[in-house]
């Protein structure tokens, strides 16, 4: 399996786009190589502005620039794209509806090393709050690089979400992508499995061990945590009559949160959530803090195994 | 183009028209909002070349921003007056299902507002957005925006100042509105700025300062001659010392009218010194 940084597939999206749509202006702050925009920089400097470090001012300024017919992408790492901007993107994007597409990597534990104070794990929570905004949380390099060239079509504010380690790059790379519309990974009659981002993979994983103990999971791959594909989950939950939610975020506030609601209001089902439990991060090795925080495909497999208990 | 006369009645009317709305519903802002008449009426009478026909986008006209958006109800009587839309909706300020929100937004499409403000320190961002755009789509018009003084206490604002000059922002005019008061008092008793105009040179712009913020004809002298600086590679500010609640004799010279309405007496005092020019709402 190739193995490929979700980043990088962003800045392969984002070069594409250069290429094809003059609109397109990005801007950084002071993390082009990180966010992997140096191509995009290199190809169009006219149209890369470099803020320096200082996010208030570059979501403000991509706010501007959609005045006149511009598509701002900024990026940075996910806690300066949300937490420390949050009340500029309140204001001057999602309640003014700018056409700002906010890029942001780093998300969650995978992070790694540097620890807590960069890994942001409520962000999806906090964006999802916000009306107006589309919140997307892609799985690997194909799909963050098809989602990076969807978004530039959609009129109105996106959060789009992605991470820095390499991980296995095994969804389609000539894929459409369609906001707003979950994929179904694999059909199963036992339990459903939601995931979203780098858990997408660890959950396809635990498909396969489950299938050796004679469990028929199904596997919906949810990029758009906003507007959640409502149809798609309560169909497969209806068929299976157990739910597992899968993250790399904040049980509450997160994609688990989300489907915990619809489930709920619509069609009460056993629900069990993978995702961190009210907690900081740290520093450690990605696939360290994955185990440590209940992030792997052994957790989603415990999970399934609990949930369809409860049916 | 309107006389100076003209000008001056068209403050009046506008000073009838912000201490009428607040007072309507006993809330708003009206001190700074009185204070900012002849900048507003300066620029959408005078200065900037705009279309009251609105489109969001604005290419090929002056763009205005206010960052201090409390200051909404001198801005909704200027677009009123100037043809944005019907004089008679100022009646709708902060009411519900209104479109007139108490700080301005674009949610509900009112014409001439292009972004929210309210929350403070973001419109000279958001201000020099619109002026890269405006660059990249080779347009040669001008963006304008209005902050606080008081608002220059927020950190963003600093960032701001610190790109545009740096960046070679010269088709944006940022007025600070320098009142010298703030909600919890005196500038200088809540947070002084010092020697503001060293600052803001400090940080590579050309300041440009006047004295008569309420004199309609000096408001007109230092945009014309901020417009002339454009286009010289550095971005313009102007610290434009006006009076807050100018134009109404209880109102000036405290803080204490930045965010009260007058009572049905006190709104009959401010009428009388206004005199209706141009038909009230």
């Amino acid at each position: 399996m190739e193995m490929k940084d979700t980043r990088s597939g962003f800045g392969a999206g984002l070069t594409e786009l250069g290429r094809r749509n003059p609109n397109v202006v990005a801007l950084c702050a002071d993390l082009t190589g990180s966010l992997k925009m140096n191509e995009f920089k290199n190809e169009n400097p006219e149209r890369f502005f470099q803020v320096g470090i200082a996010e208030s001012n570059m979501m403000s300024i991509a706010a501007g620039m959609t005045i006149g017919g511009k598509i701002p992408f900024t990026g940075t790492f996910a806690n300066f794209s949300t937490s420390r901007v949050y009340d500029q993107i309140r204001q001057s994007i999602a309640y003014s509806s700018k056409n700002v597409k906010i890029c942001a990597s780093h998300a969650g534990v995978t992070l790694g090393e540097d620890g807590a104070t960069h890994q942001v794990l409520e962000d999806i929570g906090m964006m999802k709050m916000l009306p107006h905004m589309t919140v997307i949380n892609p799985c690997d390099f194909n799909q963050t690089k098809a989602a990076t060239i969807a978004i530039a079509q959609h009129a109105g504010p996106v959060y789009l979400r992605f991470g820095r380690p390499k991980v296995p790059n095994f969804t389609d790379p000539n894929q459409e992508f369609k906001i707003g519309e979950a994929i179904n990974m694999t059909i199963g009659s036992d339990v459903t499995i939601i995931a979203t981002g780098h858990l997408v993979w660890e959950a396809l994983e635990a498909v396969k061990e489950l299938e050796k103990k004679y469990i028929s999971a199904e596997l919906i791959n949810i990029h758009t945590i906003k507007p959640l594909d409502k149809n798609a989950i309560l169909e497969s939950a209806s068929k299976t009559r157990c739910v597992v939610t899968a993250e790399e975020h904040m049980l509450n506030g997160g994609l688990g949160d989300s489907v915990a609601q619809l489930l709920s209001r619509s069609l009460p089902t056993p629900l069990e959530m993978v995702g961190v439990n009210d907690t900081f991060g740290e520093s450690g090795t990605p696939r360290g803090l994955m185990e440590k925080y209940g992030l792997t495909t052994y957790n989603i497999i415990e999970s399934c195994e609990k949930v369809m208990k409860r049916k | 183009m309107p006389t100076t006369a003209e000008l001056k009645d068209i403050c009046t009317q506008i000073r009838r028209d912000i201490v009428r709305m607040v007072h309507a519903n006993n809330s708003g802002h009206p001190g700074g909002s009185l204070g900012c008449t002849e900048f507003f009426v300066a620029l959408y009478f005078k200065i900037m070349q705009h279309n009251s026909n609105f489109n969001m986008d604005g290419k090929d006209e002056d763009i205005f921003f206010l960052s201090n958006g409390h200051i909404s109800p001198v801005w909704y009587a200027t677009l009123a007056r100037s043809g944005y839309f019907e004089v008679a909706e100022l009646a709708t300020f902060r009411k519900i299902n209104s479109r007139l929100q108490g700080h301005p937004t674009n949610h509900d499409h009112l014409e001439g507002i292009r972004v929210a403000s309210g929350s403070l320190g973001q419109g000279l961002s958001v201000a020099i957005g619109a002026a890269l755009t405006k660059k990249l789509n080779n347009d040669d018009k001008l963006i304008y925006s209005l902050h606080g003084d008081g608002e220059l206490q927020e950190g963003q604002i600093w960032e701001a100042l610190m790109y545009a000059s740096a960046n070679n922002i010269d088709n944006l005019i940022a007025t600070i509105d320098y009142n010298k008061q703030q909600i919890d008092g005196s500038l200088d008793d809540v947070l002084k700025l010092g020697d503001l105009k060293a600052k803001i040179e400090a940080f590579d712009w050309h300041v440009l300062e006047e004295k008569e913020g309420n004199n309609i004809e000096a408001v007109i002298r230092i945009l014309e001659k901020a417009k002339s600086l454009s286009g010289n590679n550095k971005p313009i500010a102007i610290l434009l010392h006006t009076e807050m609640g100018n134009g109404v004799d209880y109102m000036m010279g405290t803080h204490k009218w930045h965010g009260s309405a007058p009572n049905d007496e006190q709104l009959e005092s401010a009428l009388a010194q206004n005199a209706e020019t141009l038909g009230d709402y």
